[in-house]
């Protein structure tokens, strides 16, 4: 019992210090604490993530299989944790010029963070369950923080709404399954599949997959993410973007391998069909958007397409392309919603691309970074975000899914236009109405770091080649 | 001198890094200082380079001043040049000090020009230096970006059209390649280049979903390097870019597009397509050759019917590619030898005509032909400069683009000979709508009220012109120059080549 909860400690510690941190909030200076919370939270993730990395290697399991703590979950907990604090760090000026720092938001940042580690520490489908609702309950409040604006409460009831219906169809499906297998641990599972797969079974394992697929708005299941994007207040939709997204991928990655790794020619056509459905919606959806925020909607949309293209070769190397694709993924975001966060006009956040006309003159290194930071995503080498594409290229390829990999490089060659034009208007527009000058310092310091990370990672990626590959092989057995 | 490769690839970028980090300001000293930084670092890059050139040994056919270190994902850093890609080294060093002296009068953003160029300049250079897949796809695309900047930023009024149009259209071209390039990767176990060029991939015919696939993954492959090459070339039909960037882009950057960036898709076909995957390159030769006869009559029709100085020349410039594209898959010395030669003069030649147009746009603003005439009562060195270089691109003998178009149109007429006839129409083609743009231009009277105040070439014009035309007459004069370089390499690949088909395809030519 006692190393039970020794594996657990990080969550519990979270878990702990997020109520703890609303008790203190509620009983002392209410909003005036919000920015004390916010920084003693960083710096736990901050230290999480450090003791998580450090800490020791091998698989662990508790409570009889439920909880999972491998390499695999601890480099996606790394991620998390530290593109969580990212968000955190560059929001909060933001938040007090709007007003909107409320002690609660940290809170429920924790609270959600908490939830995404359980959910990829998942071994079993009710822990799988009570992750993903932790975080999803969570973020449906944190989405509608600015309480007094319509569309953020517009985009927080949408999220719930459609959020809730995800969660039935995973629940509907999980319950399948567990009727068909006979257990909920995936261990359990794991050895049901051998000989004839019950129809059934099948049916529970697409449900479950279609649940997630809401969670990492994978199309045909996106609907939700464009307006959640834009209502929601821009720190908030920066958090959306980057940990739980790569919360739920990895959780995707444990339910297809750890559950139903026996028979991945089932669930591998599934996964590819929607990793091109996302590819191609992203790319070409994105091309009539005029806001930044609901172009990076789209955007994510085509990435989480290029990460499941990972993922459906059904191999290790397809799960560590799909690792590595996030962690790049996550800090191309977070510097890019650096950026977005300091877009503003008289003091008023705009998000529309116009605005950004002839933004280099005035701000040159900003528009650099930003340059680099789009090229990096449209997957232009010599980015990181090259490296990205690549790996999961090469996966796919390597999975006899050629097909895959040579409709996902033209999704990138339509996707690459939309990236382009924010250049366009950055570097060859007209001159017009200009956005504000200054730029609070942590919000400089992500959207510089980001983009330097772009172009200094291609001389070895930072070292998470090796940590990605250890992962992939606990998982892909 | 070890790291000699790296030191002149990446030479310009440390350039650009210290103006960009530490050039602060935009006053007038802060634009010379760029421009003076930016001359320094392309000519200390070229003199480099000219090590390059007295430690190369022509005999040996393999890769020298090879460089290797580990990267990641089994990648490999892997540098060297040989007889075929030294000189285009050279070509790329020799002209970028010209291509910055060309630009001096540039007064907007200058610093971030200066830096445009000289990061395109590293990354030219890293094409024809790299010798790992995926090395040479990283500096293959990452050309892309710069280029795109020069034209959309600096360009003329159609600007935004041709740079998206531009960058799409190779992106598309080059990912495809990135594909094909996995698919060797995996199937030869390595990206290194040296290694490859021994792998024999595989040319049973295949059978994709009820298609038979002559030439089996060979061809496959084949086809998707050729989209990239092909459009970057640009051979017909996807040349359609060029025309659009080349009038857009300013004259430093048509210069670099016709001179360097060209050559980069007949390297690639000479570095890939033509010894990796013979027996694709040989099924599908005359396709190949088809379509650069058609290139070359066809664009030739069209750059007579042109009214801007600037898209006659691209169009030229495309008839001319569709020399190089004949010598290379006619797969013989001379053929493979004209190539190489008729891109390096082709660089000097059309990059000088783009600098023509250039010193005649600078001053009267407006690239149509009907604007100009009599230039030669006001403008004498003009007049002489610039027919000159019309001669050459007409393929006078005594110029080094008659060597080029007389080697690959030998090649060619060994393999083909009605290629050969239909190409060898396009020679006359070319008299005519060169020496007709000159014509209009330059000859007749001053009649025009605008052209009255006209000035003659400067001396720092005349300077930019003097090493081209040194250039030109002497390879026209001395070939051996270039051939001496590229012979034995050229001939260890035709060799390797013809070795490389099957006996059948063999005892076919010998029956010929």
């Amino acid at each position: 019992m006692t190393s039970d909860f020794q594996t657990v400690l990080p969550e519990v510690i979270i878990a702990v210090y997020a109520m703890a941190a609303l008790l203190y909030g509620v009983y002392t200076g209410k909003d005036r604490t919000a920015s004390l919370l916010l920084w003693t939270t960083c710096g736990l993730f901050g230290l999480m993530a450090l003791w998580i990395g450090a800490g020791g290697d091998g698989a662990r399991s508790a409570f009889g299989g439920m909880f999972i703590d491998d390499p695999f979950a601890r480099f996606a907990k790394v991620t998390i944790l530290l593109s969580a604090a990212a968000v955190l760090a560059m929001s909060r000026d933001y938040m007090q010029r709007r007003d909107l720092l409320r002690f609660e938001y940290p809170v429920l940042v924790a609270l959600a963070t908490v939830g995404m580690m359980l959910m990829i520490s998942a071994g079993d489908l009710m822990t799988l369950y009570m992750g993903l609702e932790l975080q999803s309950l969570a973020l449906y409040v944190i989405a509608s923080l600015r309480r007094d604006s319509v569309k953020s409460t517009e985009a927080g009831l949408k999220y719930f709404m459609l959020g809730a219906l995800s969660s039935g169809l995973l629940l509907y499906g999980a319950s399948l399954v567990y009727g068909f297998a006979g257990t909920t641990l995936f261990s359990g599972i794991l050895s049901t599949l051998s000989g004839e797969i019950p129809l059934g079974l099948l049916f529970g394992l697409v449900f479950v997959l279609s649940g997630l697929a809401f969670k990492i708005s994978a199309a045909p299941f996106h609907m939700w993410t464009p307006d959640v994007y834009e209502g929601a207040p821009t720190p908030v939709t920066a958090f959306l973007a980057t940990a739980p997204k790569v919360a739920a991928m990895a959780l995707f990655g444990r339910v297809v391998h750890d559950a139903f790794g026996a028979i991945p020619g089932d669930w591998g056509q599934v996964v590819a069909a929607l990793a091109v459905a996302s590819m191609f919606l992203g790319a070409v959806a994105a091309i009539g958007q005029r806001d930044i925020k609901r172009l990076m909607a789209y955007s994510s949309i085509s990435h989480m397409g290029f990460a499941l293209m990972g993922l459906a070769s059904g191999t290790a190397g397809g799960v560590q392309a799909m690792l590595i694709y996030m962690a790049i993924y996550v800090t191309m975001n977070i510097g890019t919603f650096a950026f977005i966060l300091s877009m503003e006009k008289d003091g008023r956040p705009v998000t529309s691309i116009d605005s950004l006309n002839m933004y280099s003159r005035r701000e040159p290194l900003r528009a650099l970074a930003m340059l680099v930071l789009m090229f990096s995503l449209a997957g232009v080498p010599p980015t990181v975000g090259f490296f990205g594409k690549f790996y999961v290229l090469k996966a796919a390829v390597d999975g006899g899914m050629a097909w895959l990999a040579i409709l996902g490089v033209i999704a990138s060659v339509i996707g690459a236009f939309y990236y382009l034009r924010i250049v366009f208007y950055m570097y060859f527009g007209k001159e017009g109405d200009r956005l504000d000058g200054p730029m609070p310092a942590a919000q400089w310091v992500f959207l510089v770091g980001s983009a330097a990370v772009m172009l200094i990672g291609i001389v070895n990626l930072f070292g998470i080649e090796a940590p990605a590959a250890v992962a992939a092989q606990t998982l892909v057995r | 001198m070890e790291n000699l490769l790296s030191i002149i690839t990446f030479l310009p970028l440390v350039a650009a890094a210290i103006l960009a980090l530490f050039l602060r300001g935009d006053d007038g000293a802060a634009r010379r200082n760029a421009k003076w930084l930016a001359l320094l670092a392309t000519s200390a890059t070229f003199l480099l380079s000219l090590f390059l050139l007295t430690g190369f040994d022509p005999a040996d056919t393999g890769f020298q001043f090879v460089e290797e270190y580990d990267w990641i994902l089994g990648l490999q850093y892997k540098m060297g040049v040989d007889g075929i890609s030294v000189l285009f080294v050279l070509l790329t060093t020799f002209l970028m000090p010209i291509t910055i002296a060309a630009c001096w009068d540039v007064e907007t953003r200058v610093k971030e020009y200066m830096i445009a160029f000289l990061v395109l300049e590293t990354l030219m250079l890293g094409v024809f230096c790299a010798l790992d897949l995926v090395l040479f796809y990283l500096f293959f695309e990452a050309g892309l970006i710069p280029m795109f900047l020069i034209i959309g930023i600096w360009g003329g009024k159609e600007r935004i059209y041709a740079s998206f149009k531009f960058f799409l259209y190779t992106f598309l071209g080059s990912v495809l390649m990135l594909v094909a390039m996995i698919a060797m990767y995996l199937d030869a176990g390595t990206t290194d280049m040296v290694q490859l060029l021994q792998h024999n991939f595989a040319s049973e015919t295949l059978n994709i979903a009820g298609v038979q696939v002559l030439g089996g993954l060979q061809t496959l492959l084949f086809v998707a390097f050729f989209a990239s090459f092909a459009v970057k070339m640009p051979m017909w039909p996807v040349h359609t870019w060029l025309p659009d960037a080349h009038v857009q882009a300013p004259t430093a950057g048509s210069v670099v597009l016709a001179a360097i960036l060209l050559k980069m898709g007949g390297y690639g076909f000479l570095r890939f397509s033509l010894p990796m995957f013979p027996v694709a390159a040989d099924m599908l030769a005359p396709l190949v050759f088809w379509m650069s006869a058609i290139a070359i009559v066809y664009t030739s029709l069209v750059a007579l019917a042109q009214n801007d100085m600037k898209k006659l020349i691209a169009y030229s410039s495309v008839a001319h590619m569709g020399y190089v594209t004949l010598g290379i898959f006619a797969a013989n010395q001379q053929g493979v030898d004209g190539a190489i030669f008729q891109m390096l003069s082709h660089g000097f030649i059309s990059g000088a005509l783009f600098l023509c147009v250039g010193v005649i746009y600078d001053r009267m603003h407006t690239r149509e032909i009907d604007a100009y005439g009599g230039l030669v009562n006001r403008m004498p060195a003009y007049a002489l400069v610039f027919m000159f270089f019309t001669m050459a691109n007409v393929g006078l003998p005594g110029t080094s683009g008659f060597i080029g178009e007389f080697l690959t149109l030998a090649g060619i007429f060994q393999v083909n000979t009605w290629v050969a006839v239909v190409a060898t129409s396009g020679v006359i083609l070319s008299a005519a709508y060169a020496l007709w743009l000159y014509r209009r231009v330059v000859f007749g009277d001053l009649i025009k009220e605008s052209l009255r105040s006209i000035t003659d070439m400067t001396a720092r014009e005349k300077a930019i012109f003097a090493p081209l035309v040194a250039m030109t007459l002497l390879l026209g004069i001395y070939p051996s120059l270039v051939t001496d370089i590229t012979g034995p390499s050229v001939a260890n690949l035709v060799a390797g080549y013809q070795a490389a088909l099957p006996v059948t395809t063999v005892a076919q030519i010998a029956l010929q």
